[in-house]
């Protein structure tokens, strides 16, 4: 997913240079074609996180549009209050872009890991938080970004490219099949999990499933409350915390639409159950994430 | 020119005491403080094309009487400084005055945004305008702003204008006692500002300092470090802690617009 957002970002650069793209001095093979492209528009900010965002806030409020990049808990812990203070108060069109959210980082740690980012950056004003789940979804949301024109977090995470989807907005069916049994919303790149997990032919036409790529939810889609009703059955996965996630708002959404369900789970990151480390892979899987384990749940729904 | 200049000046000592004592609102002290500095660039040295950032927030009733004085706030509106439903909070508010670019409150945020400003208006290749940030002595406690110096310097950002208000007192103690003298004129010299010191209540000496800086051909970015006194002009205040937090009472206040007159004539 980060090469395809590269590649974008390059594209961006080109076309329109009133964007200016700063780094917290990461982007070792990757960052290379951006910064060749913007030049002088391509800033690496030092590791100095909270410099970067009060910067960007200053080049915005100029008429620039501004992305902000880094390891994800790096720009958004370390420099919350100057994304909150000087990027959303002033509703700037700063784009902090996080790479590696959840368990992004694997063995690298929980320092790198970001499992209550958008907890953090749910609450604070005019924030928009984009989570696309598949490398096709990059340039949809890019393009959004910048039409939007206003403070957003963009997480990325690992997305594979899916040929049968066209993104078409950020809370949308990926498959619907007519003799679905359960409904199943994915926040961003876990999505891909679920639909590995369908590859079972015991529970392939099990479920419907959506991609929920953005946040927060402002109106539940049709298509997605038509599909609870039917099934009355709502899984939620989602690498992040139950506190401010997916969940959460969807059990919120739901409860003001007046919709009765005999079954609502939700599947959030559990942090370091046992205290022990492992790569992205192995936090999935003790967390319930992995492709494996909500297979297992599905198939007892 | 020089006459109206002083008049001004003397108006806004005067309303700021008003202003706070009407409110029954602290942080006179502050105001009372940096009043020459800023007073100095709204009344004198600020272009339209320049940006003022009052990053030590706490000063906002000096900032709000600056922009009465130059008729962007209304006196109907600075009477509503402190009460609900009023656009004029403690701290500058966002998006509300043209005068008022950026808004603050938490200490540290003024330098930075000045700096992203000061390196946007480079890539524009605009060089005829500048960026001025007041900024308390405590304030440069914050790390953040030694990061935006690091990032000032190395930007060479020139047309970055940065003010200290050196009272040497902060939220509860004396600068130098907290954590030593994070504003020396040595510290911000070997970061690689052009650096100069002046009285903070001598309008000559600031404007002197700024028009100077408007002209040097050095890319470093510059320095003016004001020594100045909390609650310039009233003698019960000055250098004296509590005005960062203290209300007057109607005798004070008397006593106070009394000796401002008689001081500002």
């Amino acid at each position: 997913m980060r090469r395809e957002f590269c590649n974008r970002i390059e594209q961006l650069g080109e076309r329109d240079n009133k964007v200016i793209f700063l780094s917290g001095d990461v982007g070792f093979k990757a960052l290379e074609g951006v910064q060749k492209i913007f030049g002088e528009r391509f800033i690496n900010m030092g590791v100095a996180e909270q410099n970067m965002i009060s910067v960007a806030a200053g080049m915005a409020l100029e008429g620039y549009k501004v992305f902000c990049y880094s390891i994800a808990p790096f720009i958004v812990y370390r420099c919350l209050e100057q994304i909150r203070n000087d990027v959303c108060f002033h509703n700037l069109p700063v784009f902090i872009v996080g790479n590696g959210g959840g368990y992004g980082y694997g063995i690298m740690g929980p320092s790198h890991h970001a499992l209550e980012d958008l907890a953090c950056l749910g609450g604070l004003p005019n924030m928009t938080a984009y989570i696309p789940a598949f490398d096709n979804d990059i340039n949809y949301t890019l393009e959004t970004i910048l039409a939007e024109s206003a403070p957003a977090y963009l997480r990325l995470g690992l997305g594979k490219y899916n040929p049968l989807l066209t993104p078409a907005g950020f809370f949308h069916p990926v498959v619907t099949p007519l003799s679905a049994q359960v409904t199943v919303a994915a926040l961003g790149p876990i999505a891909n999990n679920v639909l590995e997990a369908l590859e079972n032919p015991a529970i392939k036409d099990k479920a419907d499933v959506f991609s929920v790529t953005k946040l927060p939810i402002k109106e539940l889609p049709q298509s997605f409350v038509q599909s609870i009703k039917k099934t009355k059955k709502l899984l939620v996965a989602e690498e992040h915390t139950s506190v401010g996630g997916l969940g959460q708002s969807l059990a919120s959404a739901i409860l003001k639409e007046n919709i009765l369900l005999n079954s609502f789970i939700s599947l959030t990151s559990q942090g370091y159950p046992e205290g022990l480390y492992g790569n992205q892979g192995y936090h999935q899987q003790k967390s319930g994430l992995d492709a494996q384990s909500i297979g297992k749940l599905l198939e007892s729904l | 020119m020089e006459e109206l200049f002083k008049e001004r000046l003397r108006q806004s000592r005067i309303k700021i005491l008003e202003t706070h004592y009407k409110a029954g609102a602290g942080h006179i002290g502050s105001s009372l403080s940096c009043i020459d500095l800023m007073g100095t660039l709204f009344f004198k040295e600020k272009t339209n094309a320049d940006t003022f950032i009052l990053s030590k927030g706490h000063a906002a009733v000096a900032l709000y009487v600056c922009l009465f004085i130059t008729n962007e706030i209304t006196e109907e509106i600075l009477a509503s400084y402190y009460k609900n439903g009023t656009m004029l909070p403690v701290h500058p508010p966002p998006l509300k005055f043209a005068g008022i670019s950026f808004a603050t409150g938490s200490l540290g945020h003024g330098m930075p945004v000045g700096a992203g400003m000061a390196k946007a208006r480079k890539l524009k290749q605009d060089a005829a305008s500048f960026i001025y940030v007041l900024m308390s002595d405590g304030e440069t406690n914050e790390g953040s702003c030694w990061e935006a110096a690091h990032f000032a310097v190395k930007h060479k950002l020139n047309n970055l204008i940065i003010l200290i208000d050196k009272n040497r007192l902060q939220g509860f103690g004396k600068t130098d006692e907290v954590l030593g003298d994070t504003s020396s004129v040595d510290q911000w010299r070997a970061m690689g500002f052009e650096v100069v010191e002046v009285d903070g209540h001598n309008s000559h000496e600031i404007t002197t300092a700024i028009q100077n800086f408007k002209k040097t051909a050095t890319t470093a970015p510059k320095l003016i470090i004001a020594n100045t006194i909390k609650g310039k002009g009233v003698s019960f205040m000055e250098n004296k802690l509590e005005w960062h937090y203290l209300n007057l009472t109607t005798a004070q206040y008397q006593q106070a617009l009394e000796e401002l007159t008689k001081n500002s004539a």
